[in-house]
């Protein structure tokens, strides 16, 4: 395996998110009790995926400079791998917000962004594969990219923000609104974000890998 | 400058908005009032679930690092060809 420290690291990361993040003492809060413990698991796939939503931008502008077909396999694999978080995140969270919010969609004003946002992105994925031609496929999804990523900042971090919303920082939830402030699950949540965080690239990379194996295999039919 | 003041007028609010938040004291992790999964710690169940959750992370992991291998022998098979 070639420069692998940083999966060592990440797998590091995860086993003591796994068992820190499950042990550790944590505040004994009314309505969350034990479900605050998915901050390390719920929040961070949030966290991981706009850090690899962020990494796919970096690619796709690249791209449009370059027009380097590699720099597109990063784009759309990281962003792959950022909706795999997505999905779980969402689905993570209704089962959360079900024991604590009591029903699995409260229509809180970040669960409809986060939605909206994820639509965004499955739109993404059909607007690549229904364009053929590989040059074109890649300008337009990297253009598109630009854009989604745009839109879902604000989606998700500004305008929930300014109505009233049941996720913490928002409105009301009493409970959690400081969970940030607290020093004792941060030494889990960061390490966690950022154990999350290479694991996803690492899923991304390895299908970046694959994708180009696959445009050797074919130049060479087309060649031979 | 005016710019400047601007960001550091913004900056400055979003501490103001962090006032409004409740802090957590330690007596958030003291208090017995609030019902936390203290029998299943008592047990020593929990150890079985963490060790439960660590199966298949390692699982994952190992997965993961075969298919990585193979790609990288497809790699070297495709360099070579």
């Amino acid at each position: 395996m070639r420069q692998s420290w940083w999966k060592i690291l990440a797998i590091a990361l995860l086993i003591y998110t796994l068992t820190a993040g499950l042990l550790m003492d944590v505040p004994r809060l009314p309505i969350l009790n034990e479900t605050i413990r998915p901050l390390h698991f719920h929040v961070t796939m949030w966290f991981g995926m706009i850090l690899m939503l962020m990494v796919s931008v970096y690619y796709s502008i690249k791209y449009l400079r370059s027009n380097d077909l590699n720099h597109d396999d990063m784009a759309i694999e990281f962003t792959n791998a950022a909706i795999l978080f997505g999905v779980l995140g969402i689905v993570t969270g209704m089962l959360w917000a079900k024991f604590t919010w009591g029903d699995y969609w409260s229509g809180d004003p970040k669960q409809n962004a986060s939605a909206i946002g994820l639509l965004m992105y499955f739109a993404y994925l059909i607007l690549r594969n229904s364009l053929t031609d590989m040059q074109q496929r890649a300008r337009i999804g990297a253009i598109y990219n630009i854009f989604a990523f745009a839109a879902f900042i604000p989606l998700i971090f500004v305008l929930p923000r300014l109505t009233d919303s049941l996720h913490p920082g928002n409105g009301g939830n009493p409970g959690f609104n400081a969970y940030d402030l607290d020093s004792k699950l941060r030494m889990v949540f960061y390490p966690a974000i950022i154990g999350w965080t290479l694991l996803g690239a690492w899923i991304a990379t390895v299908r970046v890998r694959m994708r180009r194996v696959e445009r050797t295999l074919e130049d060479k039919m087309i060649n031979s | 400058m005016k710019k400047l003041l601007t960001i550091f007028f913004l900056v400055l609010s979003l501490s103001v908005m962090a006032q409004e938040k409740i802090p957590v004291t330690e007596s958030d992790y003291s208090n017995n009032s609030v019902e936390m999964a203290d029998q299943l710690r008592a047990d020593g169940k929990i150890y079985v679930l963490v060790g439960i959750i660590g199966i298949i992370f390692a699982g994952i992991t190992v997965y993961l690092i075969s298919t990585e291998r193979k790609i990288s022998k497809l790699e070297k098979s495709v360099s070579t060809k």
